[in-house]
């Protein structure tokens, strides 16, 4: 399926390639370099091209491309998606996915990319599987690495493969069994000009770190699984459970994973946790204009909202901004138009305002569009949806875990242009 | 390098196959190192040995001479004992792209389809389309390594055979017919990407095995005949008298292959996967498999996928747009979901305008429209453009909004930008087509934009709406035409066509003030550097001008250019995209794709269902089954670890795993009972809980599920008995008969009551049966399994229970209410009674939408009983208390 892989930077260098079948030069990337040109955006490049012989097909993710060349017929999503895998993983391994971090491990980027591809087919995407035979590098280890001239790879022969469950390796000991569940949501939700929901839907995931011996076998239960709209799953967790009592069963894998992600309907009306108060206006002379901004509290039910940063993209006109805010302070990129006020933890008591005046480009015409505005925010020991986890149940093992459940909360976009305003928040 | 290649020490050589292994990555030629690598092939150092091995896959094809030297290596490590080790041999091996092995890769790979290791079978799977790449002409021998490989029964290689399978034979879909249930069980547990390319396939071969479900709406639709029933049943007995089956659907007009509906089934769930290719491949399989009231399901999935990275919305937004011109209805609930943010990128923007405009109807068509307002002030001016174009075809659609779309468009062409305007120009020419009488102001209007107007599409667009309508605008046209007259040198190529056409067809209706102007026009035009003006004014002349050679076309002139035009009719891109697999690369480029498998009609009569029959090797009597525990136990050990614990893991999924081991382990657990595999969970459990647990566990293997069950599990949900869980038990029954002909199945060895005559009932016949299996939402409760069938003309609505006269301490779950039961249809659902252990007969109260009917269950004293197993001792434990 998957014939080669390109990894292509922002400026256009492509800095490593990967062939999974018979090699295909570089010059196959001309036509994508063309796309490129062609789009305004990185954004706007089409992720499934055409070219006389093969078939591109991208992905645009952490300012870096990955490019693969198909050659016949291959769901375009299965692509898609494996590529995402792909950068996953190298975030897992690497704490980032950067040109930098890739350069530095390329041993070991290669050797995922063998592991996780035969002949264009994935093998092993699990990232249990392939950190058994690919140890993930750390500071201890690349310092004892260059001492004693060994690298990362396992001495014995992994066994992971031949595990029963794709997911878990097998043979796992820990002196401590913890298993931690963070419920992590988020709003997102449109405003109109006066300021009320248009519509509001609240995503959430339940992110797990579980460490736990042997192979337990974990039940979750909710106390209102009603609550949830759509759900979709990591593969451990058994669907036919599901559907009958509403509990997630699952072999959890070892480590770090998305359990599952969620959808609360709108129709349970979602509460907005702060407001905007927004007065943006450009002089009809077009030399400049006025920014007033307050933030406050809405529906918080008692809690503190922290790391309140408000970011306003300004009409291309606009060159430079000089305000003053009342808390926290304020930067505006006159390159990318990106005015990000970052406000900190909202006093109730005391409302953060930003005001000042804008200066335009001389001779440009007034700009016409009111700004958008984008609002991360967090919350803490609060899931907004009022998902609450019942309780936890291992069988499979003798030992009692420690078991703890977090409704953490996460920054996430909120979103308002002035007439049809798109927001998301997280809480 | 190669003096490091050369050391003994194994730390220089990894260091230097280390910077060998960058600069390959960085694409740099390091060929000529091959001779000094190859050596270390044999290295003890698994790492170093990993690196050779990568760097040998990469250029044995260049140095294939000098790649032959390794391969007694691997030739060995395919002998050896480790499984990983022979894996990894094969796996290189067969990734050396050298024709002159090819012998000996076959013969690798024969064996490793029969070595004992999944493992490794999986990696010949692997190594099926390398050596078919390299070499087409061992088709036929593959294909038989292929045939072997698809009747393995572990998840495991499943997914790699069916992917073998796809690039060298998916013609042959006769090899998939005796494991087409067991890929089907198999599915759920299939690692992911495996699971997307079973699920394509299967997609394929149902369309080539059973009925379209929708077939009768199809010739309902096309007949517009509601008394197709009818009709259709006479043209049965006239035609097909002699075919069983169609006797069949004289009765019923269409029945579902339950092999149909057990694919179905199965993939249902996996719309809820994290992979979204996953998700899209069941939508599509849904989609193109689906009877239409089922396909919605997929909806609320695709829609989740919006919420996914922008190359995943991109693919998704093209096939929801294909998928929104068949089937609106689906998508209509999520409209809202389809609202474009100003963060997302113009191609995205673009397709959710699309499917924005294929949703749109009389109803929404305001809410719609309320957006669109505020999408055209966007920053994004290609956006603008394609909202405007959207307007456009929802003005031509639904004909309610036309002037108020066509009063929207012509507010935007006072808009500032340019490009707006211009935009506006084009569609309202489009709408203008279909009514011009009536909006001769309009076009009056457009006549005085030509002096400020640049873009030349818009600018065309006006003269040929002014041309074309010269009589409603007398006095303007002759006007434009002089001012253009006046620039016509300076104009864009398709703005000059259009001058001519407006000379063309003023000369022809007003000759008198503009035959000197289209002269001149046409004179201006011969001498153009563009040919195809030339000969258009060429030919224009001497098709307008009377001259002496008059030719017999001059005649016709007036006929011929201002003939009636009909109005354009604005079609989404994406119509008729669907003959496409959706999902699929071709349908995203809408060109066939190289290697593209063709998504086959369906055909007209079902090719013979029996083929997909698997014999049943072993069959354990019923009650001799537990005995039989010890033995069922080891053979656990190969069976793929989740296909069992999914059946395991809750009373209800008992049902579905006895599908499933039936057909992928033949264990004679294919018994109506579901105590089996409940058996073998609590014995898995109770390995390492306590004693006191086991007894509770034992507990959970009762047929029905009576006494108070202490286990931790069964947690009681409140009432949520979902209909999938209906239609799961149903499909049950029709596929044990099936898969189990031998055994006795389920359905077959229970005994049906009459609960409602059909003539009493009024053409509703309900019948009722104990299912025997546990009743979740209260486990105190007995499953009562109901079947109603409408045998009346009409339809029967809204089917509920109303507790009528309870005994007291009895209790009863009602069953979802049925909303509609159409004539001839029959439909199965689960209630719940809890009889408190007496044998009295529940009474209730049957209520359609018209009627209520007194019925009662009585139910006899086996049914309140729970078969259970116990050892004698415990017997006589059980027995002293």
């Amino acid at each position: 399926m998957i014939h080669s892989l390109f990894l292509i930077n922002h400026s256009g260098d492509i800095f490593l390639e990967k062939h999974w079948k018979s090699v295909i030069g570089r010059s196959v990337c001309d036509y994508f370099f063309e796309a490129k040109e062609k789009a305004a955006e990185p954004e706007d490049v089409p992720p499934v091209l055409q070219t006389p012989h093969h078939y591109l097909i991208s992905i645009y993710r952490d300012r870096l491309f990955f490019l693969s060349v198909i050659q016949t017929e291959a769901p375009p999503l299965f692509v898609i998606e494996f590529l995402h895998r792909v950068v996953e993983t190298f975030q897992d391994y690497f704490g980032e996915c950067s040109e930098t971090v890739i350069k530095d491990n390329v041993v070991t980027v290669y050797e995922l990319l063998e592991e996780m591809l035969d002949n264009g087919f994935p093998l092993a995407t699990e990232s249990n599987i392939l950190k058994e035979m690919i140890r993930p590098p750390t500071i201890l280890r690349t310092m004892v690495n260059t001492l004693t001239g060994t690298s990362n790879f396992e001495e014995r022969l992994p066994s992971g493969q031949l595990s029963t469950i794709p997911w878990r390796r097998s043979g796992v000991k820990y002196t401590n069994n913890e298993a931690y569940f963070d419920v992590i949501e988020e709003i997102d939700a449109i405003v109109d000009k006066s300021g009320t929901t248009v519509c509001a839907e609240i995503q959430g995931v339940i992110e797990a770190c579980v460490k736990l011996t042997g192979m337990p076998d974990l039940t979750l239960s909710f106390m209102n699984p009603r609550l949830l709209d759509d759900v979709s799953f990591h593969p451990c967790v058994r669907f036919k459970r599901w559907e009958a009592e509403r509990v997630l069963s699952f072999i959890p894998p070892d480590g770090n994973f998305t359990l599952m992600s969620y959808h609360v309907n709108a129709q349970n009306l979602v509460a907005i946790p702060v407001y905007v108060k927004q007065n943006i206006s450009f002089f009809e002379s077009g030399s400049g204009g006025r920014l007033d901004l307050t933030a406050g509290p809405k529906q918080t039910m008692g809690k503190t909202v922290e790391g309140l940063v408000i970011t306003v993209h300004m009409p291309k006109a606009v060159l430079s901004a000089s305000l003053t805010a009342t808390q926290g302070s304020y930067t505006y990129d006159p390159a990318t138009k990106v005015l990000v006020w970052d406000i900190g933890r909202l006093n109730p008591q005391k409302l953060p305002n930003l005001r000042g005046s804008l200066s335009l480009q001389a001779g440009a015409p007034k700009p016409e569009d009111n700004p958008s505005i984008n609002i991360a925010l967090k919350i803490q020991q609060l899931a907004i949806s009022g998902l609450k986890v019942n309780r936890l149940d291992m069988y499979g093992e003798k030992y009692k875990p420690f078991k703890g459940v977090k409704y953490v909360t996460k920054a996430g976009k909120f979103q308002r242009p002035a007439c049809v305003a798109i927001s998301h928040f997280s809480t | 390098f190669i003096e490091m290649l050369d050391s003994n020490k194994d730390s220089l050589k990894l260091e230097a196959m280390k910077r060998i292994v960058a600069m390959i990555a960085r694409g740099k030629n390091t060929s000529d190192l091959f001779p000094a690598v190859v050596k270390n092939v044999a290295c003890k150092n698994i790492e170093v040995k990993k690196l050779v091995y990568v760097y040998l896959v990469r250029y044995a094809e260049e140095q294939q001479d000098l790649a032959l030297l390794s391969i007694s290596t691997f030739q060995r490590g395919l002998k050896d004992p480790n499984q990983l080790i022979r894996a990894s041999a094969l796996r290189v091996l067969s990734s050396i792209r050298v024709t002159i092995i090819v012998p000996i890769m076959m013969l690798a790979i024969k064996e490793a389809a029969s070595d004992m290791s999944p493992y490794v079978r999986k990696t010949a799977a692997h190594a099926i389309p390398k050596l078919y790449s390299l070499d087409p002409e061992q088709k036929d021998q593959l294909i038989e390594v292929i045939e072997k490989l698809l009747a393995d029964k572990t998840t495991l290689v499943a997914g790699s055979v069916v992917m073998a399978f796809e690039e060298v034979c998916p013609e042959r879909i006769d090899l998939i017919h005796k494991n087409y249930r067991k890929l089907c069980n198999l599915l759920v547990d299939v690692e992911e990407w495996g699971q997307v390319v079973i699920i394509n396939m299967l997609t394929r071969y149902a369309r080539t095995q059973f009925l379209n479900p929708n077939l009768n709406e199809c010739l309902l639709e096309e007949g517009g005949e509601s008394t197709f029933y009818g009709s259709d049943a006479d043209q049965d007995e006239d035609e097909d008298e002699d075919k069983k089956d169609e006797a069949l659907s004289k009765r019923k007009p269409y029945v579902m292959d339950p092999d149909h509906r057990l694919l179905l089934r199965n993939t249902k769930p996996l719309l809820q996967s994290r992979n979204a290719a996953v998700v899209m491949a069941v939508a599509q399989l849904y989609f193109h498999l689906a009877p239409k009231a089922e396909v919605g399901v997929i909806a609320k999935a695709l829609v989740r996928l919006l919420r996914s990275h922008s190359e995943v919305q991109y693919v998704v937004l093209q096939n929801v747009a294909t998928m929104t011109i068949k089937r609106r209805g689906m998508f209509e609930p999520y409209l809202k979901s389809f609202y474009i943010r100003s963060t997302d990128p113009t191609q995205i923007k673009v397709l959710k305008l699309e499917v924005l405009t294929n949703l749109a109807s009389e109803t929404n068509i305001s809410t719609i429209l309320r957006e669109f307002q505020t999408y055209i002030k966007s920053m994004d001016k290609d956006f603008v453009a394609a909202t405007i174009q959207a307007i456009g075809r929802c003005a031509t659609h639904i004909g309610e909004v036309r002037d108020t779309c066509l009063n929207g468009l012509v507010q935007l062409l006072s808009n500032r930008d340019e490009l707006v305007v211009a935009e506006s120009v084009v569609v309202i020419k489009k709408l203008l087509q279909m009514q011009p009488e009536k909006h001769s102001d309009i076009i009056k209007h457009m006549a005085k934009l030509t002096d400020n107007i640049q873009v030349p599409m818009a600018r065309a667009s006006i003269l040929w709406l002014i041309g074309e309508y010269c009589e409603h605008v007398p006095k303007i046209a002759p006007d434009v035409l002089r001012k253009m007259a006046k620039t016509f040198t300076n104009e864009e190529d398709i703005v000059k066509l259009q001058i001519i056409n407006l000379a063309a067809k003023l000369y022809l209706t007003n000759s008198k003030q503009t035959k000197l102007l289209t002269q001149y026009v046409l004179n201006l035009a011969k001498y153009d550097q563009n040919y195809d003006i030339r000969d258009r004014a060429r030919f224009i002349r001497q098709l307008i001008v009377p001259t002496d050679k008059c030719g017999a076309l001059s005649k016709y002139a007036k006929k011929l250019i201002l003939a009636l035009k009909p109005a354009p009719i604005l079609e989404s891109p994406f119509k008729d995209r669907d003959h496409f697999q959706l999902g699929s690369l071709s349908h995203l480029l809408n060109t066939k794709a190289g290697g593209y498998q063709e998504l086959p009609d369906w055909p007209q009569d079902a090719p013979d269902p029996s083929v997909r029959n698997v014999e049943v090797k072993e069959s354990v009597p019923e009650w001799t089954k537990c005995s039989s525990r010890e033995k069922r136990k080891e053979k656990k050990v190969e069976k793929p670890f989740y296909s069992d614990s999914e059946g395991e893991s809750g009373p209800t999924e008992s049902a579905d795993s006895e599908s499933d081991s039936a057909s992928s382990s033949a264990s004679g657990s294919e018994q109506s009972g579901s105590g089996s595999e409940e058996s073998e969970e609590s014995e898995e459990r109770s390995d390492s809980d306590e004693e006191e647990e086991e007894e509770e566990e034992e507990y959970m293997s009762l047929d029905v599920l009576m006494g108070p069950t202490p286990s931790p599990q069964v947690t009681p949900v409140g009432n949520f008995l979902s209909s999938s869980l209906v239609t799961d038990l149903e499909g049950l029954s029709l596929t044990d008969t099936v898969l189990s002909p031998a055994t006795i199945s389920p359905s077959g060895s229970l005994k049906s009551y009459e609960l409602l005559h059909r003539i009493t009932g009024e053409g509703l016949w309900v019948e009722y049966c104990f299912s025997r299996q546990p009743f979740l939402p209260d486990p105190h409760m007995v499953a009562v399994q109901i079947q109603f069938t409408n045998s009346a003309a009409t339809e029967a609505k809204s089917l509920r229970l109303e507790e009528a006269k309870l005994q007291s301490g009895m209790r009863v779950k009602e069953f979802p209410e049925i909303e509609v039961l159409p004539a001839g249809e029959s439909a199965t659902v689960v209630m719940g009674v809890d009889f408190c252990d007496s044998t009295q007969a529940a009474n209730l109260q049957l209520c359609t939408h018209s009627r209520k009917f007194f019925v009662s269950i009585q139910p006899p004293v086996g049914e309140l009983m729970t078969p259970s197993f116990m050892t004698e001792n415990e017997f006589k434990k059980e027995q002293g208390k």
